[in-house]
């Protein structure tokens, strides 16, 4: 077993087969010169669950373990918004998240991404409409990124995030 | 003394220390099957840190401002008291080693402060937790780093390490020894590793460490986690240089340095190794069962101590 | 020159200087009651008597001379005999300082009792408390010592119950009267046996005859002594006054108890098996070791366990105290081993010891009564955020929290490291017996620094920092200047003796010296560049470098971060509560932060626990009104030790009292039968 110290076992997707996927749909706007140039290189998500089915939660997770390994990226999952540069969040925003929702943006420092993960998320997805929800993160945060899906696999929202991470990365280069 | 090696030498510290965690990091993520992030992972991460703004408590006062500024300033001062390459070249009224028993203690009874400062509940728990293991490990730090003393009739560390080097092995094996496993346990309890805390968890009920640094953000969280990677580095160089104290250098030669230096990175990077397998294979200890570790640190340094007249 | 003069009048003036605003004091409230002028009299008369005893006991230790003054036929029945050699002169220097800052603090303290008690009296007592303290650690003659002993007993009684309208106040002074009084007895008949050994009542004569003394009689003495002496320096399971009295006291006068009045038992304990008596019993100087490990250990865990900030700090003068004595101790085993250089070392590292922390005690009571004043409560638990409302005082009580944990560069880690010294000498020069009660106080010590660490990280937080957990704190306002000034300059003092403490063990070695079983010794190597470095060069100590050292790096490591981070903004935003509503009742308490620790060492603090359900029908016990849960700490000394011996001594007098039934014709049997008894033996 203490051998795996020095060789793994390639049970690892591959990059390249992440870059290439072509269908990945996400709509997204525009990120300042400064986020691109700070976040070049490590990436701290803090995941928010205003209200949701867990269904997105678990693809999240699931980001984290042998398969697609997001770390080697370099972006990590933290502990509190204090910590973290991105929001991912998940969910209609029920009314009793909304404060709370509304708080935790407060309290994450800039500059900061906001990525709303899955349908429900973007507009509230098989929820819409119904009095107990918000109908969407938008409506209570602004928001830099949406992953639509319900839920997004963990290939798909890793799509995304390497897309994100391109951006940053692409606009950095250039200028 | 040299000059030139001493800044050297002890600026080494506050520069590898993130790579040493990185290399944990990456150890433990290949346990998990996974290829994890690279080596130089936890620099991107503090160069990130200190471009972003940040965000404070009001109800924070001034000491939950400046303790990042005296903790980091308190373990780099530590580093020039820690010889890594040579004893020549290294402070030794820092490295009184009650003198670092304390400055590490003064370390953390700044952080519980300032974990207390922000009135979060999260904050004043990882304090309580914080002070009450730094309280029983004291028995077991002072008593590992005594008994290697009392053997060599020295009390700061370049000396101590000087000394030992020069005794025959078998009469100081069984002291050395014991002390080792002593001080790794001290170690482990310091440095917030498993079994005693577990720092990547993101469940406030089990953290102790972290708890305390949830407040922080930005250049200040940069700084203290910075902080806290020079004290493991610190902790780390000492287990591999005082116990195993063969061949570090006593001069300010060329050869001899350079011998040390290498001789040097391979026990930390084993030492490292075998807290990351730690990690990856050993549960976190239930807290009230802390206690029962500590104390048996305490009694490994106590045997220890008697080893040494016999 | 005048030195000269001051060394032989000074003590005179100083003493005179406390009279007379002691009878000015009293005059002044039965004449004119105007408290303003008596709180101001009292209080500048005892500024301007400790300033001269300052000023003499600096001039006697710098020119390292003796003075005595013996006066045998006076008006009373006992001589007056004084004699100032340079430890005298040491703790009147304690003293002196300790009572200047308080008196200082106390002009400012004791305009919230005006109209309520008495302040003229308040000063009276007040001056001849220290005037007494003063001529205590002056006597050389027992007959003398016991009278000014009792003296600074009575007054300090009165002192304690000065705030007579709380019940709980004058209990706690009754306690401290009859402990007192008890530790009085033990010492009186200890003189007598050495009377009767040596023949005389003056300290020097003993000194010449002190080979007569058996070694039987002498353990007897020194229990007796021990016993006495103990229970007013507050030794483990004589301490149970401490807790009580001290916090009942006024701040100043509990300053000056905690930091001085408790060291004079410890002067006591020098004077006479250091110098007057001096022990080679082996036996003795381990139970004084024992003693003052046990009593460390036991000290801080009493104090984690409270959370009334004054019973707090009364619990860990128990703790230094037992620091001090366990400096004492491995001296005194040295010396029955002849090893005069390690003896001087301890000896030098306890007088350390007893002077910071008479000055750290100090400014923490002081920092308490400035807290407890402007809040009006003692419990820590109504405390917080006091850091915004009394910068300074949480300031200068931080100071003192790191003085008293032991933690470098400030004064109290230079007396621990010295003691540390001398118990690591222990471990290494002796065989296994000895060496086992050494490593048991090295371990008792070492848990010593790291408890305290945790119990003021608990006091100064819980207190200062967070959110105001109560009414009372939240409209808390900042003491005013002279409170202030007392407070900043003991502050100061601790990080200066501590910075500085190189010199300042120069002139320990110098006093150290002067003890006849010392002369010759010395037990640092000064080694220049503020260096102090023990037992020929073994550990060496430099506080001024590391002090300057991690002043510096923390200045480069702030002005580098503001040129990488420059241009970072810093925005004020709610602590991070996870989005629920944050308030006061949601931090930690105090109680909960000391709850680990006390279940970790449940064994020897017994916590109990006792739930209280009130229901909404007491027949039908399902729906609870209300639950009280009360956590607290078994008191093993009033089941095992005090409640035992208390319950003989009723026992025995219940036996006694059937002597005296009240028939008169059983008196008039006992008259017959002596005079019959008197007859015979007369006739024999």
């Amino acid at each position: 077993m203490y051998s795996k110290i020095f060789s793994t076992p390639k049970t690892i997707i591959e990059p390249e087969k992440l870059y290439s996927e072509k269908d990945v749909e996400f709509i997204g706007t525009k990120l300042s010169e400064e986020i691109r140039k700070i976040f070049k290189g490590s990436l701290a998500i803090r995941e928010v669950d205003a209200g949701s089915t867990n269904a997105c939660e678990q693809e999240l997770t699931a980001l984290g373990n042998s398969f697609y390994d997001v770390e080697r990226f370099g972006v990590h999952f933290v502990a509190s918004p204090r910590h973290a540069d991105m929001l991912m969040v998940t969910g209609p925003v029920s009314r009793n998240m909304a404060a709370a929702l509304k708080k935790t943006y407060e309290a994450t420092p800039e500059p900061k991404i906001v990525v709303a993960v899955g349908d429900d998320a973007i507009d509230g997805g098989i929820f819409k409409g119904s009095y107990a929800v918000m109908d969407g993160v938008e409506k209570v945060i602004p928001v830099d990124f949406k992953i639509p899906g319900d839920p997004p696999s963990p290939k798909r929202i890793l799509c995304a995030l390497l897309q994100i991470l391109k951006i940053i990365d692409k606009n950095n280069s250039k200028s | 003394m040299n000059i030139a090696l001493l800044i050297i030498q002890s600026l080494l510290i506050p520069a590898f220390s993130p790579l040493i965690v990185g290399v944990i990091r990456k150890i433990k993520a290949k346990f998990q099957n996974r290829q994890g992030a690279s080596v130089f992972q936890p620099y991107r991460d503090l160069m990130k840190l200190f471009n972003k703004d940040e965000v404070i408590s009001e109800n924070a006062s001034w000491i939950f401002r400046y303790t990042p500024y005296f903790l980091f300033a308190l373990t780099v001062a530590i580093s020039f008291g820690v010889p890594t390459i040579s004893t020549d070249a290294s402070l030794s009224y820092l490295g009184d080693f009650l003198v670092f028993v304390y400055l590490i203690a003064f370390g953390a009874f700044f952080l519980a402060l300032s974990g207390l400062d922000t009135s979060s509940a999260f904050g004043g728990m990882g304090s309580s937790r914080e002070m009450t293991v730094a309280a029983l490990t004291e028995g077991g730090f002072i008593f590992s780093l005594f008994s290697v003393s009392l053997l060599t009739g020295k009390s700061d560390f370049p000396n101590m390490i000087g000394a030992l080097s020069s005794m025959p092995v078998s009469d100081i094996i069984a002291p050395v020894l014991i002390a080792f496993i002593a001080f790794y346990i001290v170690l482990l309890a310091e440095c917030a590793r498993y079994p005693f805390d577990n720092p990547a968890t993101h469940l406030e009920l089990t953290m102790i460490h972290e708890a305390m640094i949830l407040e922080y953000s930005g250049k200040r969280l940069a700084l203290i986690e910075w902080a806290a990677a020079n004290k493991l580095l610190i902790f780390i160089s000492l287990a591999a240089n005082i116990f195993f104290p063969w061949q570090v250098a006593n001069t300010s030669e060329v050869v001899p340095v350079i011998v040390s230096l290498l001789l040097f990175a391979v026990k930390v990077f084993v030492l490292s190794a075998s807290v990351a397998v730690l990690e990856s294979t050993i549960a976190k200890l239930r807290f009230f069962r802390l206690p029962d570790l500590l104390m048996t640190s305490l009694v490994l340094g106590m045997i220890s101590i008697v080893l040494t007249i016999i | 020159m005048f030195p000269a003069f001051f060394i032989q009048e000074g003590l005179f003036i100083s003493l005179g200087i406390f009279a007379l605003g002691a009878i000015g004091a009293l005059l002044i409230s039965v004449l004119k009651k105007d408290d303003n002028l008596e709180n101001i009299w009292g209080n500048s008369f005892a500024i301007f008597g400790s300033f001269m005893g300052l000023l003499y006991a600096v001039s006697v230790i710098l020119s390292n001379s003796n003075f005595s003054f013996k006066a045998t036929e006076t008006f009373f029945l006992f001589p007056i005999n004084m004699k100032v050699d340079l430890l005298s002169a040491f703790f009147v220097f304690i003293i002196s300082l300790v009572a200047l800052l308080s008196s200082v603090y106390s002009i400012g303290y004791m305009r919230q009792f005006y109209g309520k008690y008495n302040i003229g009296l308040f000063g009276f007592f007040y001056n001849i408390f220290i005037a007494s303290m003063m001529l205590v650690v002056t006597s050389n003659d027992a007959l003398y010592f016991l009278v000014v002993w009792e003296l600074m007993s009575l007054v300090s009684y009165f002192l304690v119950i000065f705030e007579h309208d709380h019940k709980e106040n004058i209990k706690a002074g009754f306690l401290y009267f009859i402990m007192t009084h008890i530790a009085t007895g033990g010492i009186i008949l200890a003189f007598m046996l050495i009377y009767s050994a040596t023949g005389s009542f003056d300290f020097d004569a003993i000194r010449l005859a002190s080979a007569n003394i058996s070694p039987f009689y002498f353990a007897i003495i020194s229990l007796l002594m021990l016993v006495g002496f103990g229970t007013k320096a507050g030794i483990i399971p004589l301490h149970i006054w401490l807790p009580e009295a001290h916090p009942a006291a006024p701040s100043q006068v509990s300053a000056l108890m905690s930091g001085v009045m408790i060291k004079t038992g410890i002067f006591m304990i020098i004077r006479l098996f250091f110098d007057v008596i001096p022990s080679n019993a082996m036996w003795f100087g381990m139970l004084v070791l024992v003693l003052g490990a046990v009593s460390s250990l036991l000290g801080v865990l009493y104090a984690i366990t409270e959370h009334d900030i004054k019973r707090l700090l009364a619990y860990h003068s128990v703790e230094n105290i037992g620091i001090i004595l366990m400096g004492l101790g491995s001296s005194l085993i040295f010396i029955s081993a002849q090893n005069m250089t390690l003896a001087a070392l301890a000896f030098a590292a306890a007088l350390f010891h007893t002077m910071n922390h008479a000055i750290f005690k100090a400014l923490l009571f002081l920092g308490a009564g400035s807290v407890v004043s402007a809040t009006h409560t003692r419990n820590i638990e109504e405390y917080g955020g006091l850091i915004k409302k009394m910068p300074y005082t949480a300031l200068f009580f931080l100071v003192g929290s790191v003085a008293i944990s032991a933690l470098p560069p400030f004064n109290g880690f230079a007396s621990e490291w010295l003691t540390y010294q001398a118990l690591f000498a222990g471990v290494g020069t002796f065989g296994i017996f000895e060496k086992s009660v050494f490593i048991f106080a090295i371990v008792s010590l070492a848990f010593t620094g790291g408890l305290a660490a945790a119990c003021f990280v608990k006091a100064f937080g819980v207190t200062f920092l967070a959110k105001s957990r109560s009414h009372e704190s939240e409209n808390a306002k900042e003491s005013d200047r002279t409170l202030l000034f007392g407070m900043s300059v003991l502050a100061f003092l601790c990080l200066a003796l501590g910075v500085f403490s190189d010199r300042v063990v120069i002139y320990l070695g110098n006093i150290t010296n002067s003890l006849l079983i010392f002369s010759n010794e010395i037990p640092f190597m000064p080694a220049g560049n503020g260096v102090i470095s023990v037992r020929s060069d073994h550990a060496s100590l430099a506080m001024m470098q590391i002090f300057i050292l991690i002043v510096l790096f923390a200045a480069i490591a702030y002005f580098a971060v503001k040129k990488i981070s420059g241009s970072c903004k810093e925005r004020i935003y709610g602590t991070w509560d996870c989005g629920a509503n944050l308030n006061p009742r949601m931090e930690i308490t105090a109680t909960s932060f000391s709850r680990s620790i006390i279940s970790m060492f449940s064994g020897i603090l017994k916590p109990t626990k006792q739930i209280d359900i009130e229901y909404h029908d007491a027949n039908i016990r399902y729906f609870t009104k209300s639950s009280t849960v009360t956590l607290g700490i078994g008191n093993i000394y009033k089941s095992y030790i005090y409640g035992p011996v208390s319950r003989m001594i009723i026992g025995i007098s219940d036996i006694a009292k059937r002597i005296q039934c009240g028939n008169i014709n059983l008196y008039l049997l006992y008259i017959f039968m002596t005079i019959i008894i008197l007859l015979i033996w007369v006739t024999k």
